[in-house]
């Protein structure tokens, strides 16, 4: 177990040190480490600084706070199916994101952007658990993500159709898809108190998921109080994924792919899978956002249209799989 | 997209505005409306940059209808005179129902609205954008000849040639600068914005980076050009993330402690005598860099 610890940690930091050394700027690795580190507030200094180390760190904080909300809900909902962007609530968070950019909310109050997309994100957590619920069918949760997904796409466009800003409506990609370009320090402190927040809450879980896969009367027999576990999940869920979304856009399938594939390698067991998942999620995004940058630099090529490539074939094998209980 | 292409295209516009500007009369007149008859009386322009070629060189009365957008201040170099058209939003149906006996559109303008004025039996005249300081004038010769305003269109040739021509000034060091828009677009020397930075005596950074025909620059490649001056547009209200990066901490550390305050703005949108408030405004910026260049 410890030898997975330290393996998805030496990747994520390998991950980390590539991101912070690839970029257009084109500069040797020692060299720009070196401008890191050291600082002589040359432009390289302001390079690493303010651009790459920001956007390695949004990178992990966004796919921990992804994969370990996919891993909660997973556990919680004993579905392989729950993820925060198939069920919607990625798709809520941005559209309270986009809703406090345009009124101005973000700009007036520092909290207002993650605290607006919290605030989306909750809704939806709510809906879905009341609706699918830990006894519900997948049948349901799959319906319910979806409308709720199309409904917070919609406004989401609405908003930014409406927005005086002749660039806002151009971004409906960026809501969609997510993008982690041209980030700045101020968009990691954003996030990082309410992502940190939510990872306190969710990893309070894991006892409570393990009971659970005995049966939710065995583990009330346990001294699992259910309600405490929904309360954690749904407040640590809106609370990580929506302060990521409000700063990296919806990235989908992060939290369906990483627990599936880590879910053998801990023994099933949901309290591992938890922390598992967090390594491996920042591991998943930090890559995918190393390949934009490799595979088209002078796009700005959405990270949502790569964990889909790799998500949706996997989303569409496990439907295969739980076809007989849906059908 | 190639660069040569584009290149043979500019080429080939300016050798059409050079026999153009020879024929003079005897083109215009073989115009839209026929060799004896009288200058469209009933004007409806449906571009931005037609508006204001209009607005400078129409007789009172002749133009009818400017667009919506001559009005914004932000945009439109002209907004006060504008004030005093109708406008309209480019729509086939509206500018029908106006009854226009000429239409200006730019190259740019739906192309479907065009063709639907046109099977209305409405002479269209479309206009290319201006991508430099030439295509400025040969702008104006051409408004001048669709509007059956010949004579006022050299008057103005005449005054934006001496105009520029005082704006000339030799200049011992051409300090870096950079023009820098939303989305991390950059304008390279091919472009209107571009000769505006060199007129003004500025070297551009986009050159150096390979974006001569402009282009997205990564923020890491302007942070390491490291400009004397960055050119950047001013925001427009309500948030946007493609305008974020105008006040990334990068870019915000290239504009403090340098050549602040420059914005790319209305005048810089049209090829319009207007770009030479740009160039001026511009070389003043420059004047108060230090001649020895930084460090």
């Amino acid at each position: 177990m410890t030898r997975l610890a330290l393996l998805l940690g030496a990747l994520v930091a390998a991950l980390f040190l590539g991101s912070l050394t690839i970029g257009p700027a084109g500069v040797g690795a020692g060299e720009s480490l070196r401008a890191l580190v050291l600082g002589d507030a040359g432009p390289l200094t302001l390079v690493m600084r303010e651009i790459r180390l920001p956007r390695a760190l949004l990178a992990a904080i966004v796919g921990a706070s992804l994969g370990l909300a996919g891993a909660a809900m997973q556990g919680y909902l004993r579905n392989p199916l729950a993820e925060p962007g198939l069920i919607g609530v990625s798709g809520a968070a941005a559209l309270g994101a986009v809703i406090a950019l345009q009124t101005g909310l973000a700009a007036s109050w520092a909290l207002g952007l993650p605290a607006a997309a919290l605030a989306g994100a909750l809704a939806a957590v709510l809906l879905v658990v009341a609706l699918a619920g830990p006894r519900g069918t997948s049948l349901t949760l799959i319906l319910a993500g979806i409308a709720i997904s199309a409904l917070a796409a919609a406004l989401t466009s609405l908003v930014l159709n409406l927005s005086p800003n002749p660039f806002a409506a151009s971004e409906i990609v960026f809501w969609m898809m997510g993008s982690l370009a041209d980030r700045s320090m101020s968009d990691v402190w954003v996030a990082l108190p309410f992502t940190a927040l939510g990872w306190a809450l969710l990893m309070t879980m894991g006892r409570g998921l393990d009971a659970l896969t005995l049966g939710e009367d065995a583990a009330g027999a346990l001294g699992i109080r259910l309600g405490r576990l929904q309360a954690a999940l749904v407040l640590g869920t809106a609370s990580a994924v929506g302060a990521a979304t409000a700063v990296a856009g919806t990235i989908g399938f992060v939290g369906l792919v990483v627990p599936h594939l880590l879910r053998p390698l801990v023994g099933a067991r949901p309290s591992r899978l938890l922390w598992a998942s967090a390594l491996g999620g920042a591991a998943m995004v930090l890559a995918a956002d190393i390949a934009v940058r490799l595979v088209l630099p002078e796009r700005d090529l959405k990270l949502g249209v790569l964990t889909a490539l790799v998500g949706a074939p996997l989303f569409l094998h496990l439907i295969y799989r739980t076809r007989r209980e849906m059908g | 997209m190639s660069g040569c292409a584009r290149r043979s295209d500019r080429r080939l516009r300016r050798a059409a505005a050079a026999l153009g500007l020879w024929l003079g009369l005897s083109v215009a007149a073989a115009g839209p409306g026929g060799a004896d008859e009288a200058p469209p009386a009933r004007v409806v322009s449906i571009n931005l940059c037609t508006d204001q070629l209009a607005m400078m060189l129409a007789a009172p009365g002749q133009l009818h209808s400017v667009t919506n957008l001559a009005t914004d201040p932000r945009v439109s170099a002209m907004a006060e005179e504008a004030a005093a058209f109708p406008s309209n939003r480019g729509a086939a149906e509206d500018i029908y129902l106006m009854r226009p006996d000429l239409v200006l559109a730019g190259r740019y303008t739906a192309q479907p609205t065009v063709a639907m004025l046109r099977r209305l039996g409405i002479p269209v005249v479309v206009f290319d954008p201006a991508l430099s300081l030439d295509d400025v004038r040969t702008r104006m010769v051409e408004m001048g000849a669709a509007l059956g305003q010949e004579e006022a269109a050299a008057r103005a040739v005449a005054i934006f040639d001496a105009r520029r021509a005082a704006l000339r000034e030799s200049v011992s060091r051409r300090p870096s600068a950079a023009l820098y828009y939303a989305n991390g677009y950059t304008a390279g020397d091919r472009s209107l914005a571009g000769e505006i930075l060199a007129a003004a005596g500025f070297e551009n950074v986009a050159e150096a980076a390979g974006l001569s025909a402009g282009g997205r620059m990564p923020l890491e490649v302007l942070a390491l050009a490291a400009p004397e001056a960055v050119v950047t547009a001013r925001p427009y209200p309500g948030a946007s993330r493609a305008e974020d990066i105008l006040d990334h901490p990068v870019v915000r550390a290239l504009r403090e402690g340098r050549a602040a305050g420059a914005f790319a703005d209305r005048d810089w949108i049209c090829g319009t005598p207007h770009v030479l408030a740009a160039i001026e405004s511009l070389a003043e910026l420059r004047r108060t860099l230090p001649p020895e260049g930084p460090e």
